[in-house]
C-alpha cells in the first residue's frame, strides 16, 4: 500500500457557498486560510490558544475554533464565516439582526465569533434557557464584558422574549442549585441523584 | 503561533494509518480532532515530522451496544458522546462527563481516543473511563490487544500504548441505573478541572491528583467494607500525589479530592 505523504497539499474548501482551492502547507491554520489566502477578514484571531472563540466559524454547520483547525482538515468540507451568514448587506441573518437590536456588542472584536457560536448553539438547541445560552457560549470571551446583551440577543434570535426568559430562568436555576441558589464556582455537579 | 513544518497524510482506512505509523515510527503522530495535538505543535512543544490524519475515518466513529458493553469508536467526538441516547441511558456518566469538556467548539472536534491517548492527568474523560472499568482496544500491524483502563496510564502524558499502536475502540460496561456523579471543580468557565471526581457503581476516578488519572482505591475499599460515605470520602486522597501549581496547592487539591468525593458519592447514592 502506498499512501502519499505531502509537504504541500491542494485543498478544496467550500467557503460561504463558493468553491475555493489552493496549494497550502499542511501547517496552515484554517483561520489563516480564511483571512490571508481568501481575504475574508471578519474572522478574528484573538488568543490563538483555543480559548477566546474570536476565530469561531462553522464547519459543516458546527462551530469550531479555526485557530485550532488546519486548513487541510477542512478539505472537502463546507465553511461558513460571518461574511457568508447574511444573504446580503441589507437583509441580516436573524442572529446578526438580534445582536444589532439588543446591542449585543461593544468594541465588536468578539462579535463574529460570538455570532457564529450562537448560530451553532441554536442549531443544536433551538429554544435554550438563559443558563443554556450562557453555558453554550462558554467558549467565547467578550473583554468588554458585554455578556448581558449578548445573551439577550441569542434568546431573542431563538424567538423568545428575553425579558420573560431571564425572569423565569433565574428563579428556576435557584431552585435547582444544590447550594440553595448560590453557585459558588463555575464547576460542574452532575449525577443520577442530582 | 505556527507549528513547525511537517508532512501530512490522510489515509482512507485504519490499516492505512497503521502502515504509515509503522513506516515512520516515532517521527509520526496521529491527528484526530487535533485539540490536544495542535496546541502542543503551535507552542512548538511538539514537532512531529509526519502527521497522519485519522479525523474523518467513519470506521472509527460509532457508539453501539455490544452485549454488556457499549463499544465506542476512538474517533467519536465529545459532542457525539454527550448527545448519544445510547450513552444517556446505558452509560450516563460518560455522556455527562463529555458535556463538561472544554466548550462546544472543542467538543465538536475533540475525540475520546485522542483524549485518552494524550494522557493528560487534568482531562475529564480518562478519569471517567477509569471509574467505569472500561477496556481500551489498541491495534497495530502486530495485531490487536485489549488493555484495562486501570492498566493504561504509566505517568504524565504517557501510557502503555506503543508508538506503532492506535487506539481504535473503547469498551464501556453498561452501568444503566447504577448511581453515578461527576464533580468538576474549576474557578473560571471553560477551565481544566483543578480536581475532578467521577463516581459510578462504587468506583471512584480522580482527575488531576497525580501524574496520571487514578482511582481512589482506599475510598473504594472502605465502601466495599461498609464504611459510611463520610468515612470513605475522607480517604480519597490516599495514595495520590497532586501537584502544586498556579491554580492550587497540593494540600488544597487533597482537600478538594475528599470534599468532591463526598459530594459525588452522596449524589450517586441518590
Amino acid at each position: 500500500m502506498t499512501i502519499s505523504v505531502n509537504t504541500s497539499v491542494k485543498v478544496g474548501i467550500t467557503v460561504n457557498g463558493e468553491e475555493t482551492t489552493a496549494d497550502v502547507e499542511p501547517r496552515l491554520l484554517l483561520v489563516h486560510y480564511l483571512r490571508d489566502v481568501l481575504g475574508l477578514k471578519a474572522t478574528n484571531v484573538g488568543c490563538d490558544t483555543t480559548s477566546c472563540g474570536a476565530c469561531t466559524v462553522l464547519v459543516d454547520g458546527e462551530s469550531v475554533k479555526s485557530c485550532t483547525v488546519l486548513a487541510v482538515q477542512a478539505d472537502g468540507q463546507s465553511v461558513t464565516t460571518m461574511e457568508g451568514l447574511s444573504p446580503n448587506s441589507t437583509e441580516l441573518h436573524p442572529m446578526a439582526a438580534a445582536f444589532r437590536a439588543e446591542h449585543g456588542l461593544q468594541c465588536g472584536f468578539c462579535t463574529p465569533g460570538m455570532v457564529m457560536a450562537a448560530v451553532s448553539l441554536l442549531e443544536e438547541n433551538p429554544t435554550p434557557t438563559e443558563r443554556e445560552v450562557r453555558e453554550g457560549l462558554e467558549g467565547n470571551l467578550c473583554r468588554c464584558t458585554g455578556y448581558h446583551n449578548i445573551v439577550r440577543a441569542v434568546l431573542s434570535a431563538s424567538g423568545q422574549n428575553p425579558d420573560a426568559v431571564q425572569t423565569t430562568s433565574v428563579d428556576a436555576d435557584a431552585d435547582q442549585s444544590p447550594a440553595g441558589g448560590v453557585e459558588s464556582a463555575p464547576g460542574f455537579s452532575t449525577g443520577s441523584g442530582a | 503561533m505556527i507549528p513547525v513544518a511537517f508532512s501530512y497524510a490522510r489515509p482512507d482506512s485504519v490499516d492505512g494509518a497503521l502502515a504509515l505509523l509503522a513506516e515512520h515510527g516515532e517521527d509520526a503522530t496521529i491527528l484526530a480532532g487535533g485539540h490536544s495535538l495542535l496546541p502542543v505543535m503551535k507552542l512548538r512543544l511538539g514537532a512531529p515530522e509526519v502527521v497522519i490524519d485519522i479525523g474523518r475515518l467513519p470506521e472509527l466513529r460509532y457508539i453501539r451496544v455490544q452485549g454488556d458493553e457499549v463499544a465506542i469508536g476512538a474517533g467519536t467526538r465529545h459532542r457525539d458522546l454527550e448527545a448519544s441516547d445510547v450513552l444517556g441511558s446505558d452509560v450516563p456518566l460518560l455522556a455527562a462527563v463529555a458535556r463538561t469538556v472544554g466548550d462546544p467548539q472543542v467538543r465538536h472536534r475533540g475525540t475520546i481516543g485522542g483524549s485518552l491517548a494524550h494522557a493528560d492527568p487534568a482531562s475529564d474523560l480518562p478519569a471517567a473511563v477509569l471509574a467505569l472499568d472500561a477496556t481500551i482496544v489498541l491495534r497495530s500491524p502486530r495485531g490487536e490487544r485489549q488493555v484495562p483502563a486501570t492498566g493504561f496510564y504509566t505517568g504524565m502524558f504517557s501510557s502503555v500504548k506503543e508508538p506503532d499502536e492506535l487506539i481504535v475502540e473503547i469498551r464501556v460496561p453498561r452501568t444503566g441505573s447504577a448511581g453515578w456523579a461527576y464533580e468538576k471543580f474549576t474557578r473560571r468557565a471553560n477551565d481544566w478541572a483543578i480536581v475532578g471526581v467521577a463516581v459510578v457503581d462504587g468506583r471512584v476516578g480522580l482527575v488531576n491528583m497525580g501524574a496520571s488519572p487514578l482511582r481512589a482505591s482506599a475510598t473504594e475499599a472502605a465502601l466495599a467494607d461498609g464504611a459510611s460515605i463520610d468515612e470513605a470520602a475522607a480517604l480519597a486522597d490516599q495514595g495520590t500525589d497532586p501537584q502544586t501549581d498556579v491554580s492550587a496547592t497540593a494540600e488544597y487539591r487533597r482537600h478538594l479530592a475528599r470534599l468532591l468525593t463526598r459530594r459525588a458519592l452522596t449524589t450517586a447514592a441518590g
